[in-house]
């Protein structure tokens, strides 16, 4: 039976994986991706601190994070495909419009 | 206890080829194998609500949206011969940030699990989709309301950002 620890450990290594992928990846969507990879990393510890309360709480709030990642990846995809007909690339440096 | 460890490798090693593919398409694809091996994490946690929705809203919808668009923007593979910058890992400063947070992480994870002791999840748990469903729509209305207008407004955002402008 794997205990709570268990959990949250994977959870921790799913989140750096996430966070090394936005930072590392230089393709758009791929960044998109591992942000989903992050939210799933923090789903699986609400479930599992649901768990070991022993209350649905936890999965309601997955249940939220879910439809928030939904909305998410709706209009992040939407803006890739804004900027591929503005640019013709998915590289995150060539988005530069809004710096100085 | 075996079947968490099958699936816990699973998701990491999913994970990682996730990022470290050079064709989206394989990301998507190896993402929704990551999100299977996670449903069945969710078994496991004695939730069986979350794993189904796991899979129908995350593998069936989501996954299914981005690889609709890796396919329709038909750009598979990451342009590196003519790039701006230096590659994130070639560049040295924030390399060593990166380090030195990885090595914070892993001495903050060291640490916890050597001072908190091993807390065994309680033998019975309530996650009956019944008891969930009863919480979300007495305890958790208001924000279930809210959640409906969260994908109103995301849907007539999506659409008005990818309208082609009209010339």
């Amino acid at each position: 039976m794997p205990s709570l620890n268990d959990y949250l450990v994977l959870s921790a290594i799913l989140f750096s994986i996430g966070t090394a992928g936005v930072f590392i990846r230089r393709n758009v969507i791929t960044i998109l991706l591992s942000i989903e990879i992050m939210l799933n990393a923090v789903n699986l510890s609400f479930v599992a601190f649901g768990r070991e309360q022993g209350t649905v709480d936890g999965q309601i709030i997955v249940f939220f994070v879910m439809t928030v990642a939904a909305a998410e990846a709706a209009v992040g995809l939407a803006i890739v495909i804004a900027l591929f007909r503005q640019r013709e690339s998915l590289n995150p440096d060539m988005f530069t419009s809004l710096k100085w | 206890m075996i079947s968490f460890y099958v699936l816990a490798t699973i998701a990491v090693l999913a994970s990682l080829l996730v990022i470290a593919q050079r064709n989206p398409i394989y990301s998507v694809l190896l993402l929704i194998a990551s999100f299977g091996a996670l449903s069945g994490l969710y078994v496991l946690l004695d939730a069986p609500f979350v794993a189904v929705i796991q899979i129908i809203i995350y593998a069936g919808a989501i996954m299914v949206l981005f690889l609709f668009v890796v396919m329709l923007l038909n750009a598979p593979h990451e342009e590196t011969e003519h790039d701006l910058r230096v590659h994130p890992l070639l560049r040295r400063g924030p390399m060593g940030f990166g380090v030195v947070l990885a090595l914070v992480l892993i001495a903050e994870l060291g640490l916890g699990l050597a001072a908190g002791s091993e807390s065994a999840l309680p033998a019975r748990s309530i996650s009956s989709v019944q008891a969930i469903g009863r919480s979300l729509f007495t305890e958790y209305a208001l924000a279930f309301e809210v959640t409906s207008l969260l994908i109103l407004v995301a849907m007539v955002g999506a659409v008005v950002l990818a309208r082609r402008e009209p010339r």
